[in-house]
C-alpha cells in the first residue's frame, strides 16, 4: 500500500480521466449512495419529531372543530375535555371494543396487521385502503349519558395521497354537525382547498344519509338539496374519491354495524 | 474591497440573480403574500445553495461531464429535503403554509445556475461565498416584494398590525390585489425597472431593432 509506484486502488480510480465509463458510472454510484444515506438519515432521526407534530396538529383541529359547533363548544367548556370519550370499536360487530388500553391504541400498526385487519375485495374498497382494521378508534360527546355528538375518524385515496378527516355527526347520526379534513396532500391550490375553512364550513347541516341508504354526494358544480356538497372546482377527482371515502366508512364494511348499534340504544 | 466581501455584496444589487438575471421568479410570487413565508424560504434557499456550491466545488474534478447535471441536481435535491425534514419537524406550521414550494428549491433556477456557472470551476471557499451571496440577493428582493405585499394587502409586517383596518376600526381598507399573484409580477417588474433606471449599465441591448416603415405614416 505504501509502495508509492503502486497507489492505492482509490487514487487509481480518481486518477482515471473523467471521461471514462468505469469512473463515470463509479462517480453516479457514489453520489447517489451518499445522498441516500444522508436523506434517509435524516428522515429517519427526526421521524419521531414530524409525527408529534402531525398528532399536535391533528388534536388542535379537533379542538378547533369541536369548539367550532354550536352547543358543543358551550358544553366542553361547562364539563371540560372530559365529555369528548374516545371509544375503541369493534367495526365487524359495531359494539365497544374492551381488550385495549386507550393510551396505547395504535391503530395504524393494527390496520397495518392481518392478524387485525380484513382485507377488502374491490367492490368493497371504495376508499381504495386495501386492507381495513377491524379496531377503530372513535370519539362521542355526551351530555347526561345521552349522546350530543359522535366523531368518526374517515381516511382514503384521494387523487393523489390519503385523505383524513373527522366527520361530526348530530344525534339523529344523519346531520351532519361539521367536517375538518387534517391530513391530505392534495394538489396546492385545487384539491388542497378541502382542507381550507371556507369549504368546509358547506357541510354542518347536510344529511348524509336516510332510511338506511348512503346519499351524501360532493358534486362538480351546483349542489342542490342537503345531500350535495359542492366540490372544489379543478378538483373532481378528489370530490369523486371524498365521496367514495363517506360511502365507505357509513356503509357496512365501515361504521354502518357501530352506527347501527348506536341507533338501536337510541330507540 | 476585499473579494470575499465582494462575492458577497455583489449579487445584492450588481449581479441580483433577481433583478438583472431574472432568475427565480415562480418562488418569489409564490411565497411572497406575508414576510414570514419569505424569510423562511430565504433562508432555506441560501443555505442549500451554499452548502450545495460548497460540496458540488469540493469534488467538481472528479464529475464526469457527461453526467454533470444530474451529479448536481442530485446533490441539490438532496439537499432541499433534508431542508424540507427540518422545517417539518421544527417549523410545523410554516412548513405547511410553505406547501410545495420548499421542494420546489430544487429546481430553482438559481440553485444550478450558481453551481453549473461558478462551483464546477471554482474552489470551494469562493464557491460557497458566491453561493450564499447569491442567496442574500436573492433574499433581499423576496423580503422587498413581501414586505410591500404584506404592507399594503393585509396592513401587517411579520404578523404585527402596521396599518389599522376599516374592518377593525381603523382607516385602511386592504388591497386584495396586492395578495393574489399579479402583484409579485407588478411589484417585481418596477423594482427591474427601478434598479435599471439607478445603475443603466444593466439594461440590456435590444435584440432586434423595431422595422422601420418604408413611408411615413400619414396622420
Amino acid at each position: 500500500m505504501a509502495d508509492p509506484a503502486r497507489p492505492s486502488p482509490w487514487r487509481r480510480f480518481l486518477d482515471r480521466p473523467n471521461t471514462d465509463a468505469a469512473k463515470t458510472i463509479g462517480i453516479a454510484f457514489l453520489v447517489a449512495l451518499s445522498a441516500g444515506v444522508a436523506v434517509s438519515t435524516t428522515a429517519v432521526s427526526l421521524r419521531p419529531l414530524i409525527a408529534a407534530n402531525v398528532l399536535a396538529e391533528r388534536e388542535a383541529r379537533m379542538n378547533a372543530m369541536l369548539a367550532g359547533l354550536p352547543g358543543i363548544g358551550a358544553l366542553l367548556a361547562e364539563v371540560g375535555a372530559g365529555a369528548v370519550e374516545p371509544m375503541i370499536v369493534d367495526l365487524s360487530t359495531g359494539l365497544p371494543a374492551t381488550a385495549f388500553d386507550l393510551d396505547s391504541f395504535d391503530q395504524a400498526a393494527i390496520a397495518a396487521d392481518p392478524a387485525t385487519s380484513t382485507p377488502l375485495s374491490r367492490a368493497e374498497d371504495l376508499a381504495g385502503i386495501g386492507r381495513r382494521e377491524n379496531f377503530a378508534r372513535t370519539f362521542e360527546v355526551r351530555r347526561d349519558g345521552r349522546l350530543a355528538l359522535l366523531v368518526l375518524p374517515v381516511y382514503g385515496s384521494g387523487y393523489q395521497s390519503i385523505i383524513r378527516a373527522y366527520l361530526a355527526l348530530e344525534p339523529d347520526l344523519a346531520t351532519v354537525a361539521a367536517f375538518t379534513v387534517y391530513e391530505q396532500g392534495e394538489t396546492p391550490g385545487l384539491g388542497a382547498r378541502i382542507a381550507e375553512p371556507g369549504w368546509q364550513a358547506q357541510w354542518p347541516g347536510k344529511i348524509v344519509a336516510s332510511n338506511g341508504e348512503i346519499l351524501i354526494e360532493i358534486v362538480p358544480e351546483g349542489a342542490t338539496g342537503p345531500n350535495e356538497v359542492d366540490g372544489v372546482s379543478g378538483a373532481s377527482v378528489t370530490g369523486y374519491a371524498l365521496t367514495d371515502i363517506l360511502h365507505f366508512w357509513l356503509g357496512p364494511m365501515g361504521y354502518g354495524p357501530y352506527l347501527d348499534a348506536l341507533r338501536k340504544e337510541h330507540s | 474591497m476585499l473579494p470575499a466581501l465582494r462575492a458577497l455584496s455583489d449579487p445584492l444589487l450588481d449581479r441580483n440573480p433577481v433583478t438583472v438575471h431574472v432568475l427565480g421568479i415562480c418562488s418569489a410570487l409564490a411565497v411572497t403574500t406575508s414576510v414570514s413565508t419569505a424569510l423562511t424560504l430565504s433562508i432555506a434557499l441560501t443555505l442549500v445553495l451554499g452548502i450545495a456550491a460548497g460540496i458540488i466545488s469540493l469534488i467538481r474534478r472528479h464529475i464526469p461531464s457527461s453526467i454533470r447535471i444530474i451529479v448536481q441536481i442530485t446533490i441539490i435535491a438532496s439537499l432541499v429535503i433534508v431542508a424540507d425534514q427540518i422545517l417539518q419537524a421544527f417549523a410545523y406550521e410554516m412548513s405547511q403554509h410553505l406547501s410545495v414550494f420548499v421542494s420546489l428549491i430544487a429546481t430553482n433556477c438559481i440553485v444550478l445556475g450558481r453551481t453549473e456557472a461558478f462551483a464546477l470551476h471554482n474552489p470551494p471557499r469562493a464557491s460557497m461565498l458566491d453561493g450564499l451571496g447569491n442567496g442574500a440577493g436573492y433574499s433581499l428582493v423576496l423580503l422587498i416584494v413581501a414586505s410591500i405585499r404584506e404592507l399594503f394587502g393585509a396592513g401587517t409586517l411579520l404578523g404585527t398590525q402596521i396599518l389599522p383596518l376599516i374592518a377593525e376600526g381603523g382607516w385602511y381598507q386592504p388591497m386584495r390585489l396586492m395578495l393574489l399573484a399579479p402583484s409579485a409580477f407588478i411589484i417585481l417588474g418596477l423594482l427591474i425597472w427601478l434598479v435599471r433606471s439607478l445603475r443603466p449599465i444593466q439594461r440590456e441591448a435590444r435584440e432586434f431593432a423595431p422595422i422601420a416603415s418604408p413611408r411615413p405614416v400619414q396622420p
